[in-house]
């Protein structure tokens, strides 16, 4: 299975607990330890761990940094002028197809951080060195970072802890010493639904931070598994998923993101078009009571295809199949009744507008 | 791990004879690799089941799999509890995770499955 395949610093760690290993973009990537429900749980409850050094760190700095960046992506960075801001962001092709979903986080004096899919890594990296001008720095930093997402009702007084001082801010991020003695960056944002901090560090302290997230009882080392399951509840898209080069980000339901007042940038003129002439599909929520929408499922309405489930899985919090799916915009209110077609039956599915759980220790 | 009295085959479920019929479940080893069971999809009492062919589907939070006969036969029972408490395989995959019994059609397909020995190294050649 490892041939080919990459490994983060971590996967000695992984392998001593038990994880079960499987490929993914290129990585060996621990999916589960103990299970996939207890881990969610423990997420949701407590707190969990995840290792997500596969993903990509970019560090974008010079005086022309702020004006580039805000020609590569969708939102408007005058958001994160303060320094430390964090903001949620996509990188489209000229098609207004979606490149890859992005965090910038403004991490110093005209410079930037960029925490991109690991899948999508090679893809960004080329495009953004073609379209970032001269005199701009550009640094693939996703070697030498490792990354720790600590997530779940308990993340924030234990990261206060090992910290010595708060983390900042929800969508902010602050350096910090671990411990006394382990440089990272704290940045109050995630992929679960709850409240906690991705931490970024070098790759050599990676085991070290870790080691000391762990040595708290009520951590859970969580996988992939987990980690699918918690954002899908959610409804946070997933790139490759639910949107990808062949998506406009208006039909993928993220117009919030793709500011219509900012000046040019790339795929604007295609996404104002979707956006004028309004989108013929959306992507939505649907729950599922009776089986496990996955993706590339049909959707059908009365029998007839009428879209494709984007994302799908079993949600340990509802106990139930929740997914994501395009469908034509007059079958996207909430409470439409579709069906979704899992192999040889057809079982009922309901458009719901996601979150699918509101209740977390974000919402409180 | 894989209790003696019971038949293996290939794709991991097993069978225990009773007379002239057989309970038919999935290995220790094969609900590891699902991970937790959410659901599990089972002929009805009277359909006919072909050695090698697929008798149903589990579907574990992860992904999804066939469930294929170890020998042919006729559905006498169907273990509905699964239908509310399709975890009990994971907790219990030789006892009450059991997932339906069958008439023997041919008794001399028996012969053709693994002991739990031949099993135990087929999956370790497997993981």
């Amino acid at each position: 299975m490892s041939e080919g395949l990459r490994r983060t610093p971590l996967y000695e760690e992984h392998v001593a607990l038990g994880a079960r290993m499987v490929p993914f973009a290129g990585w060996e990537m621990p999916v589960q330890y103990e299970g996939i429900i207890d881990e969610h749980k423990a997420v949701r409850t407590r707190a969990g761990i995840f290792d997500v050094c596969h993903m990509a760190e970019f560090r974008v700095f010079g005086f022309a940094a702020f004006e580039a960046l805000q020609h590569l992506v969708t939102s408007d960075l005058h958001r994160i002028e303060e320094l430390g801001a964090a903001q949620y962001t996509l990188m489209l092709d000229d098609d207004g197809g979606v490149i890859d979903d992005l965090i910038v986080y403004h991490t110093g004096d005209l410079e930037y951080l960029v925490i991109a899919n690991a899948g999508n890594h090679d893809v960004d990296v080329e495009w953004m060195r073609a379209h970032l001008p001269e005199g701009v720095e550009f640094v693939d930093e996703s070697d030498r970072t490792g990354l720790i997402a600590l997530q779940g009702p308990d993340a924030v007084r234990i990261i206060t802890e090992i910290a010595g001082k708060e983390p900042p801010a929800r969508f902010h991020i602050a350096e910090a010493m671990l411990d006394g003695t382990i440089p990272v960056l704290l940045g109050r944002t995630g992929y679960t639904g709850e409240d906690g901090v991705e931490i970024v560090c070098s790759a050599a302290d990676t085991v070290a931070v870790w080691r000391l997230l762990l040595s708290f009882p009520e951590v859970t080392p969580c996988g992939l598994g987990a980690r699918d399951t918690l954002r899908l509840e959610m409804g946070y898209p997933l790139h490759g998923s639910d949107m990808d080069r062949t998506t406009d980000p208006i039909s993928a339901g993220l117009g919030w993101v793709v500011s219509a007042k900012k000046g040019d940038y790339i795929g604007r003129e295609a996404v104002e078009r979707v956006r004028a002439a309004g989108p013929k599909r959306k992507l939505v929520g649907i729950a599922v009571l009776d089986g496990v929408p996955r993706h590339g499922y049909p959707v059908l309405h009365e029998g007839s295809e009428v879209g494709t489930v984007a994302s799908g899985t079993f949600s340990p919090t509802l106990g139930h199949g929740i997914g994501t799916a395009y469908v034509p915009v007059a079958l996207a209110e909430p409470g439409t009744a579709l069906e979704v077609s899992i192999r040889r039956k057809t079982v009922e599915a309901t458009v719901t507008r996601p979150p699918f759980v509101t209740k977390t220790s974000l919402s409180a | 791990m894989y209790p003696a009295d019971l038949k293996y085959d290939k794709e991991h479920e097993w069978v225990r004879v009773e007379g002239d019929a057989a309970y038919v479940g999935i290995s220790e080893f094969a609900q590891d690799q699902l991970g937790e069971v959410v659901y599990v999809d089972l002929p009805s009492v009277g359909d006919e089941l072909v050695a090698g062919e697929t008798f149903g589907e589990i579907e574990s939070v992860k992904s999804v799999s066939e469930l294929f006969a170890p020998v042919s036969g006729v559905v006498l029972e169907v273990n509905g509890a699964l239908d509310t408490a399709s975890e009990t395989i994971n907790a219990d995959p030789y006892g009450a995770g059991w997932m339906i019994k069958v008439s023997l059609t041919d008794p001399s397909q028996l012969d053709g499955l693994m002991s739990a020995d031949d099993y135990e190294s087929f999956v370790a050649n497997e993981a």
